[in-house]
Parts: C-alpha cells; sequence; structure tokens
C-alpha cells in the first residue's frame, strides 16, 4: 500500500472509524443542491441519524462522534442515478444461471416484477456505489415479449430492504418487439389495445385471452396510478406511444427515445419526460436514424425532463461519462447533474430519498475531487441512505493485490482487508 | 531450419513479391491517394508528439502531406497559419480494434459480416473482402480524431482472418481507404467464445484445451505448406523436372505469412493465464504475438507482456459481461504501461468507443494516477497513437508528430484528457479533412443523405 498516493491512504484509513461515528460534518463544500437553492458555495453539510441535518456555513460541530471531512471547495452532490440497470439482479451477463432479469417466455406478463431476485450481495453494487452513485432502477427486459414486466427503484447501500418509490412497468416497442407480434408494429399496438381491454373486462373465453389473472390485475393497477415506461425510439412511434397513453391514462416515461427530440415539443406538452443515451449518436437501427449528441439539449431547451441511462449495468459508474458529454454537445452543465440526480428521483417518485440535498432527508450525498461530469475526477466520499460507504470493492481489492511488485508468496497471500 | 530461400518465396506467400522472378503485384493493392492539402503552419499550440514529449507554446509545420517540424522552425511563405492560442495538438488518434464496415449502421442483418463463424479456424477470409465504405461510424469516429484503424474479424473462431488498416477517409472502396505499406494482421481469439460457438455444435473445440489442440494443428499444417514450397524452389533451382509448384492454399499462406513474421497476430484474449499459454505456444511454432487484444487480466501479467514485447490493447473500464471478464480494474492499462520497454494501447472495439479514445485513455490516466502512478498526458496519449501505431506496424509512417511522418493530426479545443474535449481540426496526410466549425468538411455517409426528409444533417 506504500505506493498508493496520501489521498487515497487517508481515504481509505478513515472508514473502520467513520463507521463507527455518529455523524458527518462535511465542511466548505460548493453543494449542488439541486433544489431551488441552487448552488451554494463553500458550504457546510452535516449529517447525523442517517439525515441531512443541516446545510450552512461555519455550522457548530454539535456532538463529540462527528466525522469531520474539509471538502475545501470541491463539488458536493446528491448521490447519482445508475440509470436502468441490472445491477444485483445480473452478475456476469453471460452466465445465465447468474442473471434474472428477463422472463424468456412468449407470453405476455406484465405481473413479471424482478424485484424478488434482487441480491445486494452482488460485486456490482459496491464496484458501482464507490464512483458516486446511490440508486438505480432495476429493469425488466423484454424477451419475448412487448411486456418486459416490472422492475423498482434500489438504493445501492447494499441493504436487503432498500427498494424506493413503487414498481414501474416496462413496455417495449417498435423495433425490438415486432418480432414479438407477429412481424409487424403495427400488430403492437393492436396487441398493447387488446391487453388494455381485458385489463378492463375479462374476456368471456380464456382461449383467446392476452393476459392471465395476474396480469389484468397488474395492468389495471397501472392504468390507474403507477408509471409506465415505454421503450421506444422512432419519432413517429413516440407519438403513437403519446396517443396510447392519453387514450388509457397512463402515466409514461420514453426511455431510449432516439428521435425524441423530433417530437419534443409534443413530449413536453404532454408532460412526459425521457430517459436517454447521450452517446447514441449512430443510425443504428432504422428506428434511430436520427440519433444525434444534442438530443438531450434540445429537449431539455423544449422544456422536456430529461434523465440519463444508457451505460451497461457492470459499467454503470460510465453515466457521468455519459451526462458530461451531454453537456459538451449543449445541455447546461447543472441540467446535466439534474438528469442524474433530481430528474430521475422525480419522476420515479422517490424525490423524498434521492436526488437532492435539503434538510431533513436521508443523506446521499458524494463529495467529488473535481467536476463531477468529467472522466479526470471521482468519487472521495460517498453517503448513502445515511452511511458512509467504505470506498471498497472486488476491483480495487484486485488492484492492491496486484499493485506491489515483486512479491515474495504468490498474490494469493495478498489480501487487502476492509477499511484498511 | 528455413533458408533465405523460404523468406524470398514467403514473399510471394503475401503477395508481396516475387514467385520464380516473376513480379506480382500486391493483391488488392491500395489506390488510397492523400487529399489536396496545402503547406499549414499551427502556431502557439500544446503539442502532445506522441514520443513522450509535451511542447508548450510551439509551432508545427505540415507540408505535401508530411510533418516538417514540430517545435520551431522556419516556414514557407506561402503558408496557411493557425494560430492555436494554446488549444491542443496531438498524432491523429488510432484504433487498432475496430469492427467499422464490417458490422456497420444501421445494424441489421444484412450488414453483420464481420464473422465468419461457419469453421473454428478461417485464416483465409480476409476483414477488407467485408468492409462497406459507406458505413456512416467512420466519420463519427472522424469527429473523434481518429485517422487510422485495423477493421479486425469477429472473436468467434480461433483464427478470425485478416485485418486490415484503413486510413479513415471516405472512399468508393476499401482498397481507397487502404494504409499504404502497412502489414496484414491476423485475428486470433482465445477463451469463451470460440468454445462456445462450436462447442454448440458438438464439434472441436469445446473447451479450452480443444482451443490450443485445434490452433495447434493448423500452425502444423502452416509449417508443411512452408516446406512444401521450399522443396519446390529448391527443385526449380535445380532445375530439375519433377519441380510442381503446390497447391495455393489460402488459409495456409496467411498462416505461413504469420510464420514468415510479415503478418501480425492481434489476439483476443482476456484471462492472464491464457495469454501466458499463447506465449509458449508462439515459441512452440517460432511466431510473434503482436497484441493481446482485450486483455481484462493484463495487469496480472504485465512485466511478462513488458518481456516478451507483447502490446496490450485494453479498454479503460468495460468488466463482467461474460466470465473471463470478470476481473476486470480500471487500472489495467495503467498497470500494463508500468513496466519498462511496455506497450499499452486503449482500443475500442466499439462504434462508440472509437469516437472518444481521448476519453477512455483519460479515465484510464486518472485511474492511474489516483492508484499513485504518476502518468501524464504525454505519456498517456502513446495509448491512442504512437503505441498503437507500433502494434499494427505503421510506427515508420505515423502514430507521433516527427518530421517526415504522415500529417495525421488533430487539434482540440482544449486538453484531450477530459469529457469536453472535441477535435476542432482533423488533417489526414496533411489535408484538413474534418473542422468542427465548417459543415463542408463534415462527411456524411451515402446511407445518411436524404434520410428524415432532410431534418437530421
Amino acid at each position: 500500500m506504500k505506493s498508493l498516493n496520501g489521498l487515497l491512504i487517508a481515504v481509505l484509513a478513515t472508514f473502520s472509524l467513520a463507521v463507527q461515528a455518529d455523524a458527518i460534518m462535511i465542511r466548505g463544500a460548493n453543494v449542488h443542491t439541486m433544489t431551488g437553492d441552487g448552488l451554494l458555495e463553500n458550504t457546510d453539510v452535516f449529517i447525523s441519524g442517517g439525515k441531512i441535518q443541516r446545510i450552512g456555513k461555519d455550522l457548530p460541530v454539535p456532538q463529540d462522534d462527528v466525522y469531520v471531512f474539509n471538502a475545501n471547495g470541491k463539488p458536493l452532490t446528491p448521490g447519482f442515478f445508475a440509470g436502468i440497470t441490472s445491477i444485483g439482479i445480473t452478475e456476469v451477463s453471460a452466465v445465465e444461471e447468474s442473471t434474472d432479469s428477463s422472463l424468456a417466455l412468449q407470453e405476455m406478463r406484465p405481473e413479471f416484477d424482478v424485484a424478488p431476485a434482487y441480491n445486494p450481495n452482488s460485486t456490482l453494487i459496491p464496484v458501482t456505489r464507490i464512483e458516486g452513485f446511490s440508486f438505480t432502477l432495476l429493469d425488466a427486459n423484454p424477451q419475448g415479449s412487448i411486456f418486459g414486466g416490472q422492475g423498482q427503484m434500489v438504493m445501492l447501500d447494499g441493504g436487503y430492504e432498500s427498494f424506493i418509490g413503487n414498481p414501474v412497468l416496462f413496455i417495449s416497442v417498435g423495433r425490438n418487439a415486432s418480432s414479438l407480434s407477429g412481424g409487424s408494429r403495427a400488430a403492437q399496438w393492436m396487441l398493447l389495445n387488446q391487453a388494455m381491454q381485458e385489463a378492463d373486462s375479462p374476456p368471456a373465453s380464456t382461449e383467446s385471452a392476452l393476459l392471465t389473472r395476474a396480469g389484468r390485475g397488474t395492468l389495471s393497477a397501472y392504468a390507474n396510478s403507477g408509471k409506465v415506461v415505454f421503450n421506444v425510439d422512432r419519432a413517429s412511434d413516440i407519438l403513437e406511444t403519446l396517443r396510447f397513453a392519453e387514450k388509457y391514462g397512463i402515466d409514461l416515461v420514453i426511455s431510449g427515445g432516439r428521435e425524441a427530440w423530433m417530437v419534443a415539443t409534443q413530449l413536453a406538452a404532454a408532460k412526459v419526460p425521457v430517459l436517454l443515451d447521450p452517446l447514441a449518436n449512430l443510425p443504428s437501427s432504422f428506428d434511430s436514424l436520427g440519433s444525434r449528441l444534442d438530443n438531450a439539449a434540445i429537449l431539455q431547451a423544449a422544456g422536456v425532463v430529461v434523465a440519463i441511462s444508457g451505460a451497461d449495468s457492470h459499467n454503470a459508474r460510465k453515466q457521468r461519462q455519459l451526462a458530461g458529454n451531454a453537456v459538451s454537445y449543449g445541455l447546461p452543465h447543472e441540467a446535466g447533474i439534474a438528469a442524474l440526480t433530481s430528474n430521475p428521483a422525480s419522476i420515479f417518485g422517490v424525490a423524498e430519498q434521492q436526488g437532492t440535498i435539503q434538510t431533513d432527508k436521508p443523506a446521499n450525498v458524494v463529495l467529488w475531487s473535481g467536476d463531477p461530469l468529467d472522466v479526470t475526477s471521482a468519487a472521495e466520499i460517498v453517503v448513502i441512505n445515511g452511511q458512509l460507504i467504505p470506498m471498497e470493492s472486488r476491483q480495487t481489492k484486485l488492484r492492491d493485490r496486484y499493485f506491489p511488485e515483486n512479491p515474495e508468496m504468490p498474490r494469493a497471500y495478498i489480501k487487502p482487508q476492509n477499511g484498511k | 531450419m528455413r533458408s533465405k530461400l523460404v523468406v524470398t518465396m514467403l514473399s510471394s506467400l503475401v503477395g508481396a513479391l516475387l514467385i520464380s522472378s516473376e513480379v506480382r503485384a500486391e493483391d488488392y493493392p491500395s489506390t488510397y491517394a492523400p487529399l489536396q492539402s496545402k503547406p499549414t503552419l499551427i502556431t502557439h499550440a500544446t503539442i502532445l508528439t506522441g514520443t513522450g514529449e509535451r511542447l508548450d507554446d510551439a509551432s508545427l509545420l505540415i507540408a505535401d502531406g508530411k510533418v516538417v517540424f514540430v517545435g520551431q522552425g522556419e516556414a514557407p511563405a506561402n503558408v496557411t497559419t493557425i494560430d492555436a492560442g494554446g488549444r491542443w495538438v496531438t498524432p491523429g488518434l488510432i484504433d487498432v480494434h475496430s469492427h467499422l464496415g464490417v458490422y456497420a449502421s444501421p445494424n441489421v442483418n444484412a450488414n453483420s459480416d464481420g464473422n465468419e463463424m461457419t469453421n473454428p479456424a478461417t485464416p483465409n477470409v480476409w476483414a477488407e473482402h467485408s468492409v462497406w465504405p459507406q458505413d456512416p461510424g467512420f466519420s463519427r469516429a472522424l469527429a473523434g480524431g481518429v485517422t487510422s484503424l485495423q477493421v479486425l474479424p469477429g472473436s468467434g473462431n480461433l483464427i478470425g482472418g485478416r485485418g486490415v488498416t484503413l486510413k479513415n477517409v471516405y472512399s468508393n472502396s476499401y482498397q481507397g481507404m487502404k494504409f499504404p505499406g502497412a502489414p496484414y494482421g491476423m485475428k486470433m481469439a482465445c477463451g469463451e467464445n470460440p468454445k462456445r460457438v462450436y462447442g454448440e455444435r458438438k464439434q472441436l473445440p469445446s473447451t479450452r484445451m480443444g482451443n490450443m489442440a485445434a490452433y495447434r494443428a493448423e500452425w502444423i499444417e502452416a509449417q508443411q505448406y512452408i516446406d512444401d514450397w521450399a522443396a519446390y524452389e529448391v527443385k526449380l533451382a535445380d532445375k530439375k523436372d519433377d519441380a510442381e509448384a503446390p497447391k495455393r492454399d489460402l488459409r495456409l499462406e496467411t498462416l505461413a505469412g504469420v510464420l514468415n513474421g510479415e503478418i501480425i497476430v492481434h489476439m483476443h484474449c482476456y484471462r492472464a493465464d491464457e495469454m501466458l499459454t499463447i506465449l509458449d505456444m508462439a515459441k512452440e511454432f517460432n511466431y510473434r504475438v503482436g497484441t493481446f487484444h482485450h486483455g481484462v487480466e493484463a495487469y496480472k501479467i504485465a512485466d511478462q507482456l513488458a518481456e516478451n514485447d507483447v502490446c496490450g490493447a485494453l479498454w479503460a473500464d468495460w468488466w463482467g459481461f461474460k466470465m473471463e471478464a470478470y476481473d476486470g480494474i480500471q487500472e489495467n492499462i495503467a498497470l500494463v504501461d508500468r513496466p519498462q520497454g511496455s506497450c499499452a494501447i486503449v482500443h475500442s472495439d466499439s462504434a462508440e468507443g472509437i469516437q472518444r479514445l481521448n476519453q477512455e485513455a483519460a479515465k484510464a490516466m486518472s485511474s492511474g494516477n489516483r492508484a499513485g502512478l504518476n502518468i501524464p498526458p504525454e505519456r498517456a496519449i502513446a495509448w491512442i497513437t504512437s503505441n498503437a501505431a507500433k502494434s499494427l506496424g505503421i510506427e515508420n509512417q505515423t502514430g507521433s508528430l516527427e518530421a517526415g511522418k504522415m500529417a495525421d493530426v488533430v487539434i482540440w479545443n482544449g486538453n484531450p484528457f477530459s469529457v469536453y474535449a472535441r477535435a476542432d481540426h482533423v488533417y489526414i496526410d496533411g489535408a484538413l479533412v474534418y473542422d468542427r466549425e465548417n459543415p463542408e468538411l463534415q462527411p456524411v455517409s451515402d446511407f445518411e443523405l436524404g434520410q428524415l426528409q432532410g431534418v437530421s444533417k
């Protein structure tokens, strides 16, 4: 460990102490509150009992057992959104028995819900959270059906019960789903309409039914309340999705949205938010010929609420780079941070827990070495759900095992310890 | 055991030179010609030369497609001067692992030409014969400062076929992009992919030991092919009546080119132990592995890679998508870069990643520096320029800003090691082929022309 730099040693050394400390004082940070208070320069944030207790200048330290960090003007943001991922649902993508994110049945099963498969002991959770990410939306991939099923927001504190908000339903239309609907995307709408009608009134004969009894219950519930995420890219398909959502009173979120900028006005008027990948600029399919790097900037300027989602589950930490590129292509910097914090939190109804730095709110904050959207910066301190996160993962341990040069014994004897 | 005669003969096998004193032209030759350029002087620039140097407030003169000087010097009277005003200048970026053209956009089955997965060993296929020069991806890579790239076959096969190195200039043909004089590469693959693809068909290889047995059988055949040609050449030289040329075999021709040292091996390999096994196989058959690609565990054997003069073409942060990628760490590139004589490279293997090699390098550099290594930008730039050129065998032509080299140059809007970095100007062989401020100097592929009622471009 000698060769690690001073900062890393200092940060690593703090954890065994800090975990025991009841309270955390972050002094002199540039606090991106992501509320109406905006950016508060050189400001202290005091965390105790899992909550943000006070935000202000020169705060007193009200108790003994407080861990104090001097931020020296570095940025402090809310914990970032890792996007729609399978973190905790998948371990190794190509190892089938370690992945549970999709239901490979050729049936419509909107009642499928990935949450019971969530495993907080997955290595993906530490790998992701030490990069400044505090929450993710668990995906339900459609594999064999237009309906992916349901997922839910989860905090990355490693708890078994860390779900927040309500489940959301995933539906895919367009290119990806046309093979699931007799080869025509027009049939997707035919089937979706039929499913909604079944949810409203069960078919007389079960022979022609698309849905199970449970599926009807699920769809019926989403028609009344709850978010439905439509994965859709092509401009005309997005407009069709808006019509469908309006017809059934569905609370709609667009995901993908490669050509969303082409219908930005309609999305803004319908107050439908968009989750997108700002790096997507190739005509990678006939649904995404309009892909462009300033999609986020155009949508934001038109008044659409934008959130970032595009990195793979294992590399969800790349979300910061995605937001940085959106800023490089015209999204205002603060909107880039919002697209990773307050926007996804408010879109999915978890703003009470995530997305802003406010007093009396659960503490989900990250102190950054520099610009939180630049690839050269890193998270230095991560607090999730009030807990100071050890800056360790299976990857940091592999690094520390292989960093020393020419060890006497095989590296299997080098076992980097927790919190040391 | 291989004589000088054999070496001469082998030159013909790789399509380069002579068979029995007859001059045979290069097959599928490059028709690339540099575009028109004018002498250009870039002043007041922060120059990363690609040779490990950083020059502040320096000048760069390019003329007749070549670098004339770097630093200070005399410029001709008719020169076009660009005041960089402190902006950064680097060599054009090089991606050693791309599938542009062979897995083109749009990603439809009809454009999926990158992997001839009908036999575990297909050294007879050439990626260039699949390259669609209208792939919109080339223009996106150009906007990211990429001036040269190697297009490789995929990794479903143990031996995937020949790769081709291209200049990133649109043309009606791949020949019009083909990097003049660049050696061929040959793609090979370790591990999970070949054994999965063929194991599912209940054929060799279905295991890692099967992978090894199959490669070795190929090399043995190639050695025999070389010996057969050598025997023929001896008979021919002795004017023996029964001198009969062996039948030309495209598979063995490529493998013989590797054993002869004229074709560079690019080996897809993730696990440290497998890479060491492959290095032993290279000793067994007396060939060189040029570059290990992907090498998610390369950090575990960084010293051995440097000792064997093998490059590691790696990602900054990919991991976990399959079992052999489970041990990925963000310090991989920096640790591979650490030993004396190392050759660390940032590669993309991605139509998205190739657009942001500078950002990938920035992540790798920052991760290394946070771990306590001291990697300045003038060193890290080699990962996407000069080390990549070395991997492709084009280091004498490009990859660094030195007098006499190809004027493949990028002017960035600032420090390229940032998420906000953008290429302002890209020059290939001295010609300005991309200008961020001038839409007329931003190429558009045939495919994208006239789409979406013209609203998007």
